[in-house]
């Protein structure tokens, strides 16, 4: 189902001549709905998530900026100062650096701080925290000095936000022994990650999509259990496939989603592998997937260079999997530029639907027609879906 | 306050009319049945007194206001409130996405800053930084475009609300704080230069409380850089209170060893006559100084707080009766008879043409072009390539 900018909605054969800009096939505007019974959208699976762990372990605490009186800057952790108080739920001022130190040490002493940056560009203000204090600790200590804590908020790319507000962290912190770095996607990801995190002995960064938040999702009675959990380090295939593997996460895995339902129509059956976790990084499941398709695709929200993608494809590289590669494995990123803010340009930076089923059709050799900006027809053996790109060199 | 004697007394009658057509700017003649010999040119105000911290002596407590002066603070921020409320209408018709920090109410904190110091002294301020972007020489429509998005945007669509930039002026800046050691170096710069330009550096009651803060306080006053730091304290740093966010909220007393001084930001003379003290201070080679400008917005902190979960309706209703600092203005002058109600209205009737057709080329103006997307990654850079989405996808950067 593909969702354009006004709301309506199109089943992928309708929607041949795909247009980026009359599409907007990368963004799907959040609905802010409450949720019903088990219609749960991201933001009340975070909020019902810290809410049973702040119930079931007193030494579990929330603080952060706006997150007791305001309900959180994003409404994430509404109703809970109100339940919990002044003790638990902790509104701090605007100093990261100070607050992310004070949760690691708080956590040293026997708390169970979640610590939430209001988004993960600011987490830049307090990342030597994060990394030397948390990161390292159990490690210099010899396993003296645990550090249970959980950094959360929303991380990558939001509608408008230009430049210093629209980063994504993955790669970074991915790249930190010592921490655990997970990316949920749906409701069920969040709901089970937060848990699975608030409950680990070991700092964890919890990467959210502010996009994400609004969006709601059908939720199983088993994922309802107050003791349901997502384990940390294993990914989830979430669409069986036998042509190639997409791999992803966070907001992406519904784009990759999307991309193998337009490309099911043609008949490539793509395996959509949500990796959850970032680190660590789910290699078998990823190398299993690789095995049975032979060929590789990863889509990411964040820049190219030292990215999850690249970590991905090097492992691929190291591994059993390359001997069943058909083609060299190939990455979707976000373009390699600061976020611009206008609309026209922001939609070009991120990776949008049209440009996934490009990269599969290229890896797979599919060919098909292309219409340059000077429409100029390159018709190579008969049709099977027309893309137009205004901008491409080639 | 006291009225000086008119200096047109001395003057012939057809030179007092040339001076004042010369005075009033441009603007259109005022058909009224009073003649411009009537206005008085010139009064002097009493301003309150600032409260003062490590400093034996403060800024005049009376300020002098011409007539001309008085008419371009009125039409200055009369502009930048229309501008604010007109963000306010296309962020509502979601033409403005994004963030959106308005700065109605606030002022007479940048024409006051303005008036006090030098076009080639420099400016840096946060994110709330319409105002500023006006004042320091960007027009309406560049500021109105840039919202919009469009390539007549002062950023080329690029920056967005809150990175704006124009000559001596550095943003516009997202992160909370970091302005606040950029501008130290900014006044490095002039005193390394030795430009006798000096560097005013603005956070709010919320930034206040960052170590980055502190640390360019020290490294400033160690070093004596001519930098005014200055702390618009608007009572709440998004939805939190001074009193909830700050151990201490004498703000102006922050600086500890550095001097300080609590500003009426509503009032414009007040301030102006801060920002003089101030820039003297620090162009004499003293160091750094910090000032407080009390102040107030009517908005919630962003286009996404509707700003009332944490104060009263009433509160913001009584700011503006008693303290809205262009009614203060525009009484101040009617009731000294330095300009009429009809030219005052006049200048709304201007200042809602130009705001108008900002609006309307901002509406109107095509957003950047496609093959602007990678450029000016680097500086004084020959053309390189970038990728794409995908690795098919080569984009061309040029500098």
């Amino acid at each position: 189902m593909l969702h354009r900018w006004d709301g309506a909605r199109f089943l992928p054969d309708r929607t041949l001549g795909i247009q980026a800009k009359e599409f907007n096939l990368g963004i799907i505007r959040p609905v802010n709905r409450v949720s019903h019974g088990l219609r749960v959208n991201v933001r009340d699976a975070l909020n019902q998530a810290m809410d049973e762990e702040l119930e079931r372990d007193e030494r579990v605490f929330l603080l952060g900026e706006e997150v007791a009186q305001y309900d959180g800057a994003y409404k994430v952790s509404r109703g809970l100062w109100k339940k919990y108080g002044d003790k638990r739920i902790i509104d701090t001022p605007i100093t990261e650096m100070g607050f992310a130190g004070i949760a690691v040490g708080a956590a040293f002493a026997g708390l169970r701080p979640i610590c939430e940056f209001m988004t993960w560009n600011f987490s830049m203000q307090a990342i030597d925290q994060v990394i030397n204090s948390a990161a390292k600790t159990y490690y210099m200590s010899a396993g003296a000095q645990p550090v249970p804590i959980v950094f959360r908020g929303p991380n990558g790319s939001s509608a408008g936000v230009a430049a210093q507000h629209s980063q994504c962290f993955a790669a970074w912190y991915g790249h930190c022994p010592g921490l655990k770095v997970v990316s949920p996607w749906n409701s069920e990801d969040a709901r089970g990650l937060l848990k699975a995190a608030i409950r680990d002995d070991n700092p964890v960064v919890f990467l959210e999509n502010e996009l994400m938040y609004g969006v709601p999702f059908d939720l199983s009675e088993e994922v309802m259990q107050k003791d349901f959990v997502v384990p940390i380090g294993k990914a989830k295939v979430e669409r069986q496939g036998t042509h190639i593997t997409l791999v992803s996460h966070s907001r992406c895995v519904g784009f990759c989603l999307d991309a193998a339902t337009v490309l099911a129509k043609e008949g490539v059956e793509c395996e959509v592998v949500n990796l959850r976790t970032i680190r660590p990084l789910d290699v078998d499941t990823i190398e299993a997937s690789v095995m049975k398709t032979g060929h590789l695709v990863t889509v990411e929200g964040g820049w190219p260079q030292y990215g999850v993608g690249a970590e991905i494809c090097a492992r691929v590289m190291e591994g059993p999997a390359f001997n069943y590669l058909d083609a060299p494995a190939v990455r979707v990123t976000g373009v390699d530029i600061p976020m611009p803010y206008a609309k026209i340009l922001e939609d070009h930076s991120v990776p949008q639907i049209k440009d996934i089923i490009f990269s599969v059709k290229k890896v797979l050799n599919i060919v098909f027609l292309i219409v340059t900006s000077s429409d100029y027809f390159i018709a190579i053996n008969c049709s099977v879906t027309e893309i137009k790109l205004p901008f491409y060199q080639s | 306050c006291f009225i000086l004697p008119a200096a047109s007394t001395s003057l012939p009658h057809g030179g007092a009319v040339r001076m004042v057509c010369r005075l009033v700017m441009g603007a259109r003649m005022v058909a009224s049945t009073r003649s411009f010999a009537d206005f008085t040119p010139q009064a002097s105000f009493d301003v309150k007194k600032c409260e003062l911290h490590r400093l034996e002596a403060g800024p005049s407590e009376t300020a002098v206001l011409t007539r001309e002066q008085g008419l371009q603070y009125y039409r200055t921020m009369q502009t930048m409130r229309r501008m604010e409320l007109k963000a306010d209408q296309l962020y509502k018709q979601k033409i403005i996405r994004g963030f959106c920090h308005l700065y109605d109410g606030q002022e007479a904190c940048a024409m006051g800053i303005e008036a006090g110091i030098n076009p080639t002294d420099h400016l840096i301020t946060a994110y709330r930084a319409h105002g500023y972007t006006f004042t320091r020489g960007v027009s309406v429509r560049e500021i109105l475009a840039e919202l919009t998005g469009r390539r007549g945007g002062v950023a080329k669509g690029k920056g967005g609300s809150m990175h704006m930039y124009a000559k001596h002026f550095y943003g516009g800046n997202g992160i909370v704080g970091a302005q606040v050691p950029l501008g130290a170096g900014v006044a490095l710069a002039c005193q390394y230069q030795g430009n006798n330009q000096v560097c005013v550096a603005l956070y709010g009651d919320g930034a206040a409380n960052q170590g980055q803060i502190f640390e360019s306080f020290n490294m400033a006053a160690l070093w004596k850089l001519p930098c005014i730091f200055i702390c618009e304290n608007n009572k709440f740093g998004m939805g939190t209170s001074v009193e909830r966010s700050s151990a201490s909220t004498d703000y102006f007393k922050r600086g500890d060893y550095i001097p300080g001084i609590k500003v009426d930001g509503m009032d414009v003379l007040c301030v102006r006559e801060a920002i003089k003290f101030a820039a003297d201070y620090c162009r004499a080679g003293k160091g750094p100084i910090v000032m407080e400008l009390e102040t107030y917005r009517y908005h919630g902190h962003s286009m996404s707080d509707p700003g009332v979960s944490y104060r009263s309706r009433e509160e913001i209703q009584e700011v503006r009766s008693k303290s809205d600092p262009i009614t203060m203005l525009k009484e101040r002058m009617l009731s000294n008879n330095m300009a009429s109600v009809e030219e005052i209205k006049e200048i709304d009737v201007e200042i809602r043409k130009v705001i108008e057709d900002a609006a309307q080329f901002a509406i109107s103006d095509p957003e950047p072009p496609l093959d602007e997307l990678c450029n000016h990654i680097f500086a004084n850079n020959p053309p390189m390539e970038v990728r794409g989405t995908n690795p098919w996808v080569k984009l061309k950067s040029v500098s």
